[in-house]
């Protein structure tokens, strides 16, 4: 049994749904979940529920974790050392990505970012290379190692024990040189597209920003967050934060529908592990129709509000 | 100043990837300087075109990484370092601090950019590595940069929409993520001046790196087949949707 500890990122109410697939592949270790937020004690029931009998709430000497990734990476770096894990692991979100890789810095101890499999008995995990487009198996022989999860990776599994809350104050303080100012959110809420377990993309032919409204109220029927192809990106009618693909989000949902997409690699390597793919295309010809599991050859205009009717009268 | 920019020789993003022996791959595809470094050199040579100074590229790659290397030099940066070795894909540990001794050798980085990862083994760890070598502060994911106060402030990505304003001292180490700015193409006349450019070249033994492997190795490196042709609905709009609905509700259960 290894000593695994697990850095739990909140959202804005409470524990995000993604930690569990993170706290079920530990599972049957000794987990510790490391709080950074402050609230270890609002984290207690849900880490108990999913196998982490150690709670711990980590704290700096002088100075807010969230105030500076480099402070909680420093803190968590401590806490490693402090608790002799084994393993630290999390989320693989931007932020999880960003705090995992400060921490493997500063330990200088090896990472393996975005994990679609892992196994912390034999020490080895699977992750992409090439985009999707190969399977790379690492074994990890260092006495500390990090790694953090691709969302959706796991599927949580509930394993409960009892849990303590233990606080731990990290001897460090100070920024370090970065300072977090301001979290400017998105007036929409949106739905974080890398940890949906749906997703409902729309490529160059929706045409406008406005028409995105169309996969929005499907997407409300669905519980799906909305994404875009980077042809819709670049002519203005989405954000970047919507772009699945090579240079946008690598997405692993259940279900991904794709309105409108051509189906090129680049696309493909940002949602290439999701469980079921279906695409709406106009060209029976399409590449997409080629490499997904369902297909509907029709205009996404027609198809669509269709989809989203036939969904909210089976509610 | 002095702007320091990463860059990396990866196979194109539409390339197919062949697998050799148990964890290489066929080089016999188009290489290309990773994307997201596009935004790292543009960046770089933006500030130095506004501060002055001089933008060095940095590269560890096989002697084929010369032609990204040039690539870069034919939109802007001056001079360029190609550090290099023989491995595929190399250990990040490993190009971290080949990296951070190549700048060091070379003189004192105000800034230093790279892109947020790269697309063929998808660390996302180098520049943060190469941060801590350096003993510099690092932020990642950025998609605004502007130097301010003596220091710099960032704009980073961090999920469902949302952005971080973030402050941190120079010098320093900035991931570029896509949306910081609009990479320029290269010109034919810059491509031919590129050629003239000076690439110092070295070998990363030379650099004494101090430590060799991180104790993660890579063991296999498996094809993931395309799924292949898709299942085709038929009928009417409203029966095709109707059959879909049904099978993804009760055969494949994920609605
Ligand atoms: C380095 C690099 C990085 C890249 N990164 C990304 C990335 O991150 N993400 C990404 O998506 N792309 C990326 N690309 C771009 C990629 O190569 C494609 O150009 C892009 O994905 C195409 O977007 P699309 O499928 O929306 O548009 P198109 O390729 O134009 O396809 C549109 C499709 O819609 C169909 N269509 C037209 N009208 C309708 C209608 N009314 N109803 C239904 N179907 C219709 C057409 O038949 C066509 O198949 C990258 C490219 C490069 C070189």
């Amino acid at each position: 049994m290894a000593k695994i500890g697990v850095w739990i990122e909140m959202g804005q109410d409470g524990v995000k749904e993604a930690n569990l697939g993170v706290l079920t592949a530990a599972a049957g270790h000794e987990v510790y979940a490391l709080v950074c937020s402050g609230d270890a004690e609002g984290c207690r029931e849900v880490c108990g529920k999913y196998g982490a009998a150690k709670v711990v709430a980590l704290a700096a000497e002088s100075g807010a974790l969230w105030d500076s990734p480099d402070l909680a990476a420093r803190a968590l770096a401590a806490a490693a050392n402090e608790f002799d894990l084994q393993v630290v692991t999390g989320l693989g979100s931007l932020n999880g990505r960003d705090l995992l890789a400060r921490t493997a810095a500063i330990l200088d101890a090896p990472l393996l970012q975005d994990c679609t499999a892992v196994d912390f008995t034999a020490g080895t995990v699977e992750k992409s290379h090439f985009s999707g487009k190969t399977v790379a198996r690492f074994e990890c022989r260092a006495p500390l190692w990090l790694c953090s999860l691709r969302p959706n990776a796991v599927e949580p599994q509930e394993s409960p024990v009892e849990a303590e809350v233990v606080s731990y104050t990290a001897p460090v303080s100070g920024s370090g040189g970065v300072k977090v100012l301001e979290v400017r959110r998105d007036s929409s809420g949106v739905m974080e597209l890398t940890e949906a377990t749906i997703i409902i993309t729309g490529g160059r032919p929706m045409d406008s920003a406005e028409n995105f409204q169309l996969l929005h109220e499907c997407a409300a029927e669905l519980g799906a967050a909305v994404g875009a192809s980077r042809a819709a990106v670049d002519a203005g009618f989405a954000p970047h934060s919507m772009q699945v693909g090579q240079t946008g989000k690598t997405v692993s949902p259940r279900l991904y529908i794709a309105c409108g997409l051509s189906g090129s690699v680049q696309h493909f390597a940002g949602m290439k592990t999701s469980k079921v793919i279906v695409a709406i295309n106009t060209d029976k010809d399409a590449p997409i129709f080629g490499k997904c599991n369902y297909g509907i050859v029709g205009d996404l205009f027609e198809v669509v509000p269709v989809l989203t009717e036939v969904l909210r009268e089976r509610a | 100043m002095q702007v320091y920019v990463c860059v990396k020789h990866v196979p194109d993003t539409a390339a197919s990837i062949k697998v050799e022996g148990e964890a290489g791959y066929s080089e016999g595809v188009k290489y290309v300087l990773n994307p997201y470094d596009e935004y790292a050199v543009e960046e770089a040579v933006r500030v130095v075109k506004e501060q002055g100074g001089e933008v060095i590229a940095v590269c560890v790659g096989k002697a084929s990484a010369l032609a990204t290397v040039r690539s870069a030099l034919a939109v802007g940066v001056d001079r360029a370092i190609l550090v290099k070795i023989d491995e595929q894909l190399p250990d990040a540990c490993v190009v971290a601090q080949a990296l951070a001794r190549a700048i060091e050798k070379d003189g004192q980085a105000d800034l230093v950019f790279a892109g947020r990862q790269s697309v063929d083994s998808e660390g996302m760890q180098t520049h943060y590595r190469l941060a801590s070598a350096l003993g510099l502060p690092v932020v990642s994911d950025v998609v605004a940069f502007s130097l301010k106060d003596g220091g710099a402030q960032v704009e980073r990505e961090c999920g469902g929409g949302a952005r971080e304003v973030i402050e941190v001292s120079l010098p320093c180490v900035i991931g570029a993520n896509k949306g910081l700015n609009e990479p320029r193409y290269p010109k034919l006349p810059d491509v031919l001046k590129a050629k003239k450019k000076p690439v110092e070249q070295i070998d990363i033994a030379s650099l004494g790196i101090e430590k060799p492997e991180s104790g993660c190795r890579l063991t296999k490196l498996s094809a993931v087949p395309d799924r292949g042709q898709a299942t085709m609905l038929s009928g009417g709009v409203r029966e095709m949707v109707e059959e879909l609905v049904r099978i993804l509700e009760q055969d494949e259960k994920v609605l």
